[in-house]
């Protein structure tokens, strides 16, 4: 029993060294103080970024794609053998 | 393509990484600015490496029980996806650090574990290509591969949480830890770590496949 008590109290001070860690509150969304990327966003020319990495990501993926089905051809042609 | 419903999800967690990592709110914190967003494409690439070099041990060991080379084909292809998410890793965190810390390079323990790291899978690498046997190969590969592993994990996990590191929530530093609790970030960030562990699980069984064709033709060539 004591065994338990001693490991629930090295769990609640676990709990308590989390707690020195510095939280993220809802003033941190809101304040203005710190520089962010508004102009970007009110200009709306983030979405044109957003399209630029997207279309990136696309073209890996379809080449991916591609790649794979060239394989499965291959594939495909030993077995036929 | 048989089988392509995970590859269809991976893709889909990544395009909603890359919208949603990109514009949705995020705490507004000074040195860090909006390269918190990074926390969704740098930090994600160490969490896809760690679980595809995971999956590669597993293979290796496979691999030991059964003297199976297509065990050994899926443990090599895994290790080399994670070496490239673990190439992308180490030079993404060198740009942020460049903006962040002040320096490309400010030989930060974590920094250094993690090259120290990816110098012992490029000798895997190096290892594998001098053996000529194929079976000898296999056999030696992956019981340095298995090592290595062990290895890998207090090198970046706890060794520099014992010393002082910029890296959040090493050496007594908070940094990020705490922003890692919020649930904000976190709709993006547990996405995107599955999203980029797939799409790396992707490349490497793409490159099983071909792995295996080239032994069907060579054997073909020897018999023939």
């Amino acid at each position: 029993m004591k065994k338990y008590l001693v490991l629930f109290l090295l769990f609640v001070s676990l709990h308590v060294v989390a707690q020195e860690k510095i939280p993220v509150t809802e003033s941190d969304y809101s304040n203005n103080s710190v520089d962010m990327a508004d102009k970007m966003r009110e200009d709306g020319k983030i979405y044109v970024l957003v399209g630029i990495i997207g279309i990136i990501f696309a073209g890996i993926t379809v080449y991916l794609v591609s790649t794979e089905r060239k394989i499965t051809k291959i594939e495909k042609s030993i077995t036929q053998k | 393509m048989r089988q392509s419903w995970w590859k269809i999800l991976a893709v889909a967690l990544l395009l909603y990484t890359i919208t949603a990592g990109l514009l949705m709110d995020v705490p507004r914190l000074p040195i860090l600015n909006e390269t918190i967003r990074a926390l969704h494409f740098h930090v994600t690439m160490w969490f896809g490496m760690i679980l595809m070099l995971m999956v590669s041990v597993y293979y290796s060991v496979r691999y030991l029980r059964s003297n199976d080379l297509r065990f050994d084909d899926l443990a090599i292809e895994f290790t080399n996806a994670a070496i490239l998410f673990g190439v992308l890793g180490i030079t993404t965190g060198m740009l942020w650090a460049k903006f962040t810390w002040g320096d490309y390079w400010s030989g930060d323990p974590k920094q250094n574990a993690s090259a120290i790291g990816l110098l012992m899978y490029f000798a895997y690498l190096i290892l594998r290509n001098s053996l000529t046997d194929m079976q000898q190969r296999a056999r030696i590969g992956a019981i340095y591969n298995i090592f290595a592993f062990a290895a890998f994990i207090p090198l970046i996990f706890v060794l520099p949480r014992l010393t002082d590191s910029l890296h959040p929530g090493n050496g007594g530093n908070p940094g990020f830890n705490a922003y890692d609790l919020d649930s904000k970030l976190r709709m993006v960030f547990y996405p995107a770590i599955i999203g980029w562990t797939l799409f790396g699980a992707w490349i490497a069984t793409v490159r099983v496949r071909m792995r295996r064709v080239q032994r069907v033709l060579e054997d073909q060539l020897i018999n023939s």
